[in-house]
């Protein structure tokens, strides 16, 4: 398969967020206001491509060598918490400014469902690791843009005449629909 | 103190993980297709709520409380893996509907949240009605969800045909955007009946 379908596919047809119900806690949590929103998909870009070239590669040469299979979802999470705590705090000493703008987006990513999900997809689907590190980045813009339209609707919901009992989750769940309607025009394009 | 009935109930109405506290809407969303892998997915979640809980409440005055969030997923993640081998021996097609979510349970925010929020404070016998209560609270909305979506995307309940021929179902129901629209509109529906009831 080639590189260009997996991309369109991840960001576009098989969006995680709307096709894949991945990720819906951050995706309803902090899709608030565009600036918060950029800065998560941001964080969730970088994490999700290196914990998926970690977790490749020890499910690859340390998980199936020794006939580990079934230690996956421990071995994953172990992986990811590490590696986000790991990030947190090299971008502390190294880059104060960058730790700002992401420092708080980070421990809410060790429970983002879509980086574990994404890890585990990647073993699932046999990808090498020039196709796992395509994958996850493009997973992640797609979260990202997901993020951004999702905030640019509800900045406006925020006015809008609403029975009490819709606003928040309730009517950014139906919203969400809507837009996972209009996602799944590009399943007509190309799918896997 | 509140009593052991009041600490089992609270989970299904008044702390419903679903309705009330909005957590674990990913797997929600995902496995509500059909009634069946609803229910599965409820009891592969009690489960491990039920197992995690009871160790969590055991070893919590021997975990530092420093390390105390790594310690748990990692028993939480032994807890799933389990489930998932469990699964994958004696219900493969379960094992096969509900896919990418079963180790996804590792994550799923109910699952932490009771181990932070009760079980490390509260006795074994606590945590195991806590986590009995919660658990089923989850099951109960989640085939609920599944219910609605089946009978109206597929024209069955538990795999059994009840609209008849007459019925033509409405193929959105059983798709993502189905899944965000219902659950929305169920979410507005129980905002609703808490505040006419007094629900607070």
């Amino acid at each position: 398969m080639s590189l260009l379908a997996i991309i369109f596919v991840a960001i576009l047809a098989d969006n995680i967020v709307f096709n894949q119900f991945l990720g819906i806690c951050p995706y309803l949590g902090v899709s608030k206001r565009l600036e918060t929103s950029l800065g998560m998909g941001i964080a969730v870009i970088f994490v999700m491509a290196l914990s998926a070239i970690v977790t490749w590669v020890v499910y690859n040469f340390l998980l199936i060598p020794f006939d580990l299979g079934y230690l996956r979802t421990i071995a994953f999470i172990l992986i990811i918490a590490g590696l986000v705590q790991l990030v947190e705090t090299i971008l502390k000493k190294t880059n104060p400014t960058l730790f700002r703008a992401l420092g708080i987006y980070l421990p809410l990513i060790t429970t983002n469902c879509a980086i574990l999900g994404v890890a585990i997809l990647n073993v699932q689907a046999e990808h090498n690791i020039i196709e796992t590190i395509v994958y996850a980045i493009a997973v992640a813009i797609g979260f990202t843009i997901a993020l951004i339209i999702m905030a640019g609707i509800r900045e406006r919901l925020e006015l809008a005449d609403l029975s009490s009992h819709l606003r928040g989750a309730a009517v950014s769940l139906v919203t969400a629909g809507i837009l996972s309607l209009a996602f799944m025009g590009f399943k007509g394009i190309m799918t896997l | 103190m509140t009593t052991l009935a009041q600490e089992f109930t609270k989970g299904i109405v008044k702390e419903n993980p679903l309705f009330r506290l909005i957590l674990g809407m990913c797997p929600t969303l995902a496995v509500s297709v059909t009634a069946i892998n609803s229910f599965g997915m409820g009891v592969s979640v009690i489960a491990v709520l039920l197992c995690s809980n009871i160790v969590i409440s055991a070893v919590r005055n021997v975990i530092p409380a420093k390390v105390r969030i790594p310690a748990y997923i990692m028993i939480i993640a032994t807890f799933v893996t389990l489930v998932e081998m469990v699964l994958n021996a004696f219900a493969p097609e379960l094992f096969e509907a509900l896919g990418i979510f079963i180790p996804l349970i590792v994550v799923n925010c109910i699952i932490l949240g009771r181990a932070e929020a009760f079980a490390r404070k509260n006795t074994i016998g606590r945590s195991i009605i806590d986590a009995l209560g919660i658990g089923l609270g989850y099951t109960i909305s989640l085939v609920l969800l599944g219910v609605i979506r089946e009978l109206f995307g597929a024209g069955s309940i538990f795999g059994y045909q009840v609209m008849g021929t007459a019925f033509e179902p409405m193929g959105v129901l059983a798709v993502a955007p189905g899944a965000f629209i219902t659950l929305g509109v169920m979410l507005g529906l129980f905002n609703y009946l808490f505040k006419h009831f007094g629900i607070e």
